[in-house]
């Protein structure tokens, strides 16, 4: 258990009366590939929220790679290493593709290689990443000349630009064709076969189960199942909460 | 080709074509041939007039250092405005109220061209720190609630300078301007002109500099997204209290040499709503994401005002700026610049469309 | 000594009553609609003018003239978040832009007035300005007492309205769950378009307020931006009751400044428990 990546316990979030998020603990392994599923409306852009920082949680407790993230805002858990992406794209409007990935690159991952690079390898940094997600003929577009799925794109290579340990990915597939999910599928299994651990928080089932290694089901904002995807999707508790209702 | 293309379409991400010495020695140089100019006409209005409209390019770069690269808007550059020139006047009144004692008589000592560059930093310091406090209360809360602040903070000080009898209260204070200035053709005017000449230049390189450096990067991203911003490891708290005290400081210090320009100042004259809707209305004409857009709004406006005001009201002038303000927020949200750089860009990818 | 202390907390209820009343449209458009309309004071000092027109043109009551002007501010309202929706809220562009328009629109009103009117104060002439009612040795001036009642009624009907009927429920609801209201089919964007026509309407009374309670001019509406703001966070941002409470707190800190240190310090407080109020507990007084 000690060399758990990511140790969530008892994580609980409340907005007025109503709680979100209700004593959720988890594990997460160096290089595990995670589905955290559920209906909506059952916590899990909270829980990602908290596990990033935008949130502050209740109660409970995060710890990431030997550090208690229990108070850091965002940047700073960002710097050791825990990217996000977005479940509705948030590009930088006013910046080129190109500059978009500067930002991670100028701080998170500045921050975590202790050294500033200099703009030819800040060039060749964010071609790299381009080439990865295969936007390098959009590199000097700008966000609104975007598709959804280059959009995708745009957000993953930016998480992936500040060189994280652990990439949570919030419903990375929404709104895309069958053809554009193998995409963002296949481009999620590279970077996993790179060593990053991975979340995803996913509706579209097919690639949750072609995808987790394990899978974790949130129903109401409590924990109900964990466990080997083809298990958990048997166990009565999910099929209930999914097909029940 | 399609690459000699698309590196002019975004010139920050080739490196920087022009380094910051360059620049800071180029605007040098026009500022100094700008000086010759109005120098050979030798017209005293003309130094009146061009000191107000340098004092505009100042704080409308200062203002669009927060408001146009950190999308925080300032309503009160009225107030800071107004703070680096009660600096000066609190500083010389302590010169003649208390001119028996060391510290009076050590001011007095000091010749007033000296003086002016000291209250100049001195206000800089003093705003910026005013800017950096009300950033500290403030901005942990959503963009607006610092925007309420400020635009409350000009009626507070104007209650307590106008409460202050120690600065004139609401009757207003003297500062006496030497006519003469010995080293410039043209007395101490001039001498003012060519101090907020320097402050423009000063002024135009941090905001340039800021603009390509990291530091502007982090401000963008703070501007388009400030959630992402966070996410991509920018410390949004920490470079958002940098950008008010820059901002701040700037636009004290282009407060500072007031007093000496106007010769007796109000309340209602350095707190004149007029500077905030300026510092506002200039950026948003000229354009916001970059350096040269409150500068060239700054001069049009500044200029037209300067020209207004003799031959219109000073009132219908303040109207027409006003409705300047709207017409572009609504019609050319990017003002002057952006439009243009919009237009290229689109002709770019329409034209060269070889990239989609 | 007890006597002042009284009178001073007594004229500062009255103050806040007409305070409440300033506010109203202000937690209603940044409370609930969260249209940040910084230019809300123009419109009541533009309700001032109206009243004062009216008033010496024809010899109209200035609260009636109040209340005849609302469905027209009430259709002015309307047509300013059109603009404003259509030029900032749709293209999805930066709050810095809907800023500088109601920052515009405040600087343009406030010298569109000062073309027309000049710049000397304007009062109106009605039969509760000067006398005042005496209960003991408390002093209550007409023209303090009938704009604080009417506020207090304007608040009642309102909450009523707000917290009763559908279109009223949906007003409060619109800016915390616009999904919720696209489900039940609602436009979300016709919502707000009537809650800032009856934010605006509310200045029209405000405003016929004002100068029954003090001689206006152009700029006097500068002063109560800090103000309605203060009251309006304090209050917790769209709670009505809150803002009530919010407003004779003001009203009296800012009546009790006045009698001990003098009227020229008391624009300062409403800026003073802004500030407080945005540093040490920005959900307000009633919030958690």
């Amino acid at each position: 258990m000690s060399q758990a990546l990511l140790h969530v316990s008892g994580v609980t979030k409340r907005f007025g009366g109503f709680t979100a998020l209700n004593d959720v603990s988890l594990q997460l392994a160096p290089g595990e590939r995670l589905g955290l599923i559920g209906p909506n409306g059952s916590g899990k852009s909270t829980l990602v929220n908290c596990l990033s920082g935008t949130l502050v949680n209740d109660a409970g407790s995060v710890e990431f790679d030997g550090h208690k993230l229990d108070g850091l805002p965002p940047h700073k858990r960002a710097y050791l290493g825990l990217a996000r992406s977005f479940q509705l794209p948030r590009p930088f409007g006013s910046m080129s593709v190109r500059d978009n990935m500067r930002i991670p690159l100028m701080y998170t991952a500045a921050v975590r290689a202790g050294h500033q690079r200099s703009e030819k390898e800040i060039r060749e940094r964010t071609d790299e990443l381009l080439r990865m997600v295969s936007l390098s003929d959009k590199a000097d577009a700008r966000p609104v000349d975007l598709t959804q799925v280059d959009m995708r794109k745009l957000e993953l290579a930016r998480a992936m630009a500040a060189e994280p340990k652990l990439l949570i990915a919030d419903e990375a597939m929404a709104g895309l064709s069958n053809a554009e999910v193998d995409d963002i599928l296949k481009l999620l299994m590279t970077l996993n076969s790179k060593g990053i651990s991975i979340i995803m928080i996913e509706h579209i089932m097919k690639a949750v189960m072609a995808f987790s290694q394990r899978l974790v089901v949130l129903v109401s904002g409590t924990k109900i199942a964990d466990g080997v995807p083809a298990e958990v999707i048997r166990n009565d508790d999910v099929v209930r909460a999914y097909l029940g209702q | 080709m399609t690459s000699v293309a698309k590196a002019s379409i975004e010139p920050r991400a080739k490196g920087d074509p022009v380094g910051n010495g360059v620049f800071a020695a180029l605007t040098l140089a026009v500022a100094v041939l700008f000086y010759a100019v109005i120098a050979v006409i030798g017209s005293e209005y003309l130094y009146f007039a061009g000191y107000v409209v340098l004092q505009f390019v100042v704080l409308a770069t200062a203002w669009n250092i927060l408001g146009g690269y950190c999308g925080y808007v300032n309503f009160g550059s009225a107030a800071f405005f107004a703070m680096g020139a009660y600096t000066t006047i609190c500083i010389t009144t302590i010169a003649s109220e208390y001119a028996k004692s060391a510290v009076g008589a050590a001011i007095g000592a000091v010749p007033p061209g000296v003086l002016v560059v000291l209250m100049v930093v001195l206000a800089g310091i003093i705003s910026g720190l005013v800017g950096l406090g009300m950033g500290y209360l403030t901005l942990r809360l959503r963009g607006v609630f610092f925007s309420i602040a400020t635009l409350a903070l000009s009626v507070v000080l104007q209650t307590l300078v106008v409460n202050w009898d120690f600065v004139g209260g609401s009757r207003g204070a003297y500062v006496i301007r030497p006519n003469e200035f010995p080293l410039l053709p043209g007395g101490f005017i001039a001498y003012l002109f060519v101090l907020m000449l320097l402050l423009v230049v000063v002024a135009l390189c941090v905001s340039r500099g800021i603009e390509r450096s990291r530091l502007g990067f982090g401000f963008a991203a703070i501007r388009d997204d400030e959630m992402a911003a966070e996410a991509a490891g920018v410390p949004t708290l920490r470079l958002k209290l940098i950008a008010t005290t820059i901002s701040g400081a700037l636009m004290g210090m282009a407060g500072a040499p007031f007093p000496y320009y106007i010769g007796y100042l109000q309340p209602q004259s350095a707190f004149g709503l007029e500077y905030a809707v300026n510092a506002i209305a200039m950026p948003m004409v000229g354009g916001t994401q970059s350096w040269i857009g409150p500068l060239v709004g700054a001069v049009l406006l500044g200029s037209f005002q300067q020209w207004a005001t003799v031959t219109i009201s000073s009132v219908l002038n303040l109207l027409i700026v006003g409705l300047l303000l709207i017409f572009f927020v609504i019609v050319a949200p990017n003002g002057i610049t952006g439009f243009f750089r919009d237009l290229i860009y689109r002709r770019r990818r329409s034209g060269g469309g070889s990239g989609s | 000594m007890l006597e002042l202390y009284l009178n001073a907390i007594v004229s500062g209820l009255l103050l806040g009553g007409f305070y409440a009343a300033v506010t109203l449209g202000i937690a209603i458009a940044f409370g609930m609609l969260d249209v940040v309309n910084i230019a809300h004071p123009a419109f009541v000092i533009l309700g001032s003018y109206v009243a004062y027109i009216c008033n010496i043109k024809l010899g109209l009551d200035p609260v009636l003239v109040g209340l005849l002007a609302l469905p027209v501010f009430y259709v002015l309202g309307q047509a300013i978040y059109q603009v404003s929706y259509l030029s900032f809220e749709r293209r999805g562009s930066d709050s810095l832009r809907g800023l500088a328009f109601f920052f515009g629109l405040l600087f343009v009103t406030e010298v569109l007035l000062i073309l027309v009117f000049g710049v000397d104060y304007r009062y109106v002439e009605a039969w509760y300005i000067g006398p005042t009612l005496r209960i003991g040795f408390i002093d209550l001036p007409w023209r303090m007492l009938v704009p604080c009642v009417l506020s207090i009624l304007l608040f009642l009907l309102l909450q009523l309205f707000l917290s009763r009927t559908y279109t009223g429920r949906a007003i409060a609801a619109v800016s915390q769950d616009p999904t919720a209201l696209r489900l039940l089919s609602i436009d979300p964007v016709r919502i707000k378009r009537i809650g800032f026509g009856l934010s605006i309407a509310t200045a029209a009374l405000a405003g016929a307020f004002l100068i029954i309670i003090q001689p206006v001019e152009p700029s006097v509406g500068r002063e109560y931006i800090g103000r309605i703001f203060a009251i309006c966070v304090l209050g917790g941002m769209g709670s009505l009751p809150g803002t009530l409470i919010g407003a004779m707190l003001l009203g009296v800190v800012e009546s009790l400044t006045t009698t001990f240190f003098g009227p020229s310090w008391a624009p300062a407080v409403g800026f003073g428990f802004l500030l407080a109020t945005l540093a040490f507990k920005p959900s307000g007084l009633l919030g958690r």
